[in-house]
């Protein structure tokens, strides 16, 4: 317990002038969940595209003592690392089953050689991917929409999908992007469960963005906030609510007379 | 209409999903296996085109269909496959080893042609595979010791080890297995994971990277695969036209394959074959009709071309997944009679408005 799983130091990314993260360190310990807040445009989301490599930065991520910065972008999913978008990411005209199955091309073995002529070893492979998949069906109540095109699928239904199919990669750390965002209340606390069950039934580690402070004080074991791609505070989430940097990221300085 | 109740992984895996498939499709491959007996000469050797037609359109599908990237050079891949396989037939290889040597090759040039496919995508990636289509076209026309130039290089019958294809039915046989082969093969890969991962990279190439996927990797994959394909038409081609010449190969021969695959219907097997018959089906049916229409058009110049714009334009507003959307929504009308509702595929449509009003 408690060695970091990723640590990220001095990390920077910059869009022509504008330094949307500057200088920002963390570490994320094994077993938590660690939330990053901060208003918007506070470069929240810009770390996790760095984390996925799909940003260039400057500075050190490590992940379990290996450097990422190293690895092309599509190995990162490889090491365990999953994800999901804030503006949800699947592949639209594929049925929930195919997405999930996505999920699992990680632990590809097959060849294509083996792929086109359909050897036994590729149908016991598709069977291994299937049962892993049906676990995280199971898991996140998605049965009933298991064939169902993800294109004519709700809004707060798609959100599960997504991180159904984060899941469905096996990963050990989990990057969630505002995984409350166009959810209603009851959403919302579905959410809430399952990152918890994430974190304690599955053991996966979950960095996440998020606005809910309901939620974000409900799941997380540790807070960081950000404004302006700084560093605010970090700590507990009541810690940081009530630190006055953050107060003032939110609602601005009260004007001394 | 029929409810299955899935009890075990392989019902989702198998390519026939149910008896009933199994029987029709059966029943097809009867026909299709006794057409020799059942139409005239000429009926049968337009057949053995829309098989052609139908393997090339698989070869596209897989690239624009499956993996979401455009090209509108096919007819080179085409050429390179029609022209190894004239080559490589005149120095006596028998056809099942011409055939691999022409996919191979037709492999690599795709692999080529795929590489800057890493970088453009949409239009760009249009007009990057047409300017390779026009070169491959000056090419032929010059190359005048392989491809016999503008004056064109005459092909002999197809071969398999001392037994000739010289009648139409035995090469309607042959065009028949590499076919069959062909669709097995791409259905195979569809429903393992290189296939998913095409559809990934269609869909979102972002979070099919985030899952794992390279996309470098695949789309490379992809464009071999569909060049191979494509190259393995074209070794047909080759014994079905008996003479090649560079202008069977050009821009025009790439749009009408685009445009086949479109009709046929966007991301489907089955479209593939819809395509290619309708391809093959429309300029007969306008020389059918020709003579009873007026003259002014009837005897127009650039009558073809106008009615295979006006269709590809039609299909687009009215039925954009084509012919196989069509097909599966006459099914369903079957399948619920009498209950199927005129609005029951309208729903998805209009979702799909208000998404892109975004």
């Amino acid at each position: 317990m408690n060695s970091p799983m990723l640590s990220v130091e001095g990390l920077s990314v910059a869009f022509g002038g504008v330094k949307a993260v500057a200088d920002v360190s963390f570490e994320v310990n094994t077993g938590e969940v660690f939330t990053l807040i901060g208003p918007n445009g506070a470069g929240k989301t810009t770390i996790f595209n760095a984390i996925s490599l799909i940003v260039p930065a400057s500075g050190r991520i490590r992940f379990d003592g290996r450097d990422l910065m190293t690895l092309a972008p599509h190995q990162v999913a490889k090491l365990g690392i999953a994800r999901t978008f804030q503006n949800i990411e699947l592949f639209e005209q594929a049925t929930v089953l195919q997405n999930l199955l996505i999920g699992r091309h990680v632990h590809r073995r097959a060849t294509l050689a083996a792929e086109l002529l359909f050897l036994p070893s590729v149908r016991r492979e598709e069977h291994e991917f299937r049962e892993a998949v049906e676990k995280v069906i199971d898991f996140l109540d998605l049965a009933h929409y298991r064939d169902q095109l993800v294109h004519g699928l709700p809004y707060g239904v798609r959100k599960v999908v997504e991180l159904a199919r984060a899941l469905a990669t096996g990963p050990r750390l989990l990057l969630l992007d505002e995984p409350s965002s166009g959810l209603n209340v009851e959403e919302t606390d579905d959410m809430a469960f399952w990152i918890h069950d994430i974190q304690r039934d599955l053991g996966i580690t979950v960095l996440m963005v998020e606005h809910d402070m309901g939620l974000v004080s409900k799941v997380s074991t540790r807070v960081l906030a950000l404004n302006h791609g700084e560093m605010l505070a970090q700590g507990t989430a009541a810690e940081v609510q009530s630190h006055p940097g953050v107060v003032e990221a939110y609602l601005g300085v009260a004007e001394v007379t | 209409m029929r409810f299955i109740f899935k009890t075990d992984y392989d019902q989702d895996i198998r390519l026939f999903k149910h008896g009933g498939q199994k029987f029709w499709y059966g029943v097809l491959l009867l026909a299709l296996v006794a057409a020799p007996w059942l139409m005239p000469e000429y009926f049968l050797a337009q057949l053995s085109f829309i098989l052609i037609y139908g393997i090339v359109g698989l070869g596209l599908m897989l690239l624009s269909g499956y993996t979401g990237l455009i090209s509108l050079g096919h007819a080179a891949f085409l050429a390179v496959g029609a022209y190894t396989e004239a080559f490589l037939a005149a120095r006596g290889w028998p056809f099942p080893l011409s055939l691999v040597g022409a996919a191979v090759l037709a492999a690599a040039t795709g692999i080529v042609v795929g590489l800057p496919a890493l970088r453009v995508k949409g239009i760009y990636l249009a007009i990057a595979t047409m300017a390779f289509g026009f070169i491959v076209e000056e090419v032929l026309a010059r190359w005048e010791s392989v491809t016999g130039g503008n004056s064109g290089r005459s092909v002999g019958h197809l071969q398999i080890f001392g037994w000739k294809a010289d009648s139409e039915a035995s090469f309607y046989y042959v065009a028949l297995v590499v076919a069959a082969l062909v669709t097995v093969g791409i259905l195979n890969l569809l429903r393992a994971p290189t296939g998913r991962a095409f559809v990934a990279i269609r869909d979102s190439e972002i979070s099919a990277r985030s899952m794992g996927i390279s996309l470098a990797r695949y789309k490379t994959t992809s464009f071999a695969l569909s060049a191979a394909i494509t190259g393995i038409a074209g070794a047909l081609y080759a014994h079905k036209l008996r003479i090649l010449t560079p202008d069977q190969f050009t821009i025009m021969q790439s749009i009408e394959m685009l445009m086949m695959i479109v009709v046929g219907g966007i991301g489907s097997v089955h479209g593939a074959f819809f395509g290619a018959a309708f391809v093959i089906a429309l300029p007969q049916v306008i020389a059918l009709v020709k003579d009873y229409l007026p003259a002014a058009i009837g005897q127009a110049t650039g009558l073809q071309p106008t009615v295979f714009g006006l269709v590809l334009v039609g299909f687009i507003l009215l039925e954009p997944y084509g012919i196989y959307g069509r097909w599966l929504k006459v099914r369903t009308y079957f399948q619920l009679f009498p209950l199927y509702r005129r609005g029951l595929f309208k729903r998805q449509k209009a979702f799909m408005k208000s998404e892109r009003l975004r």
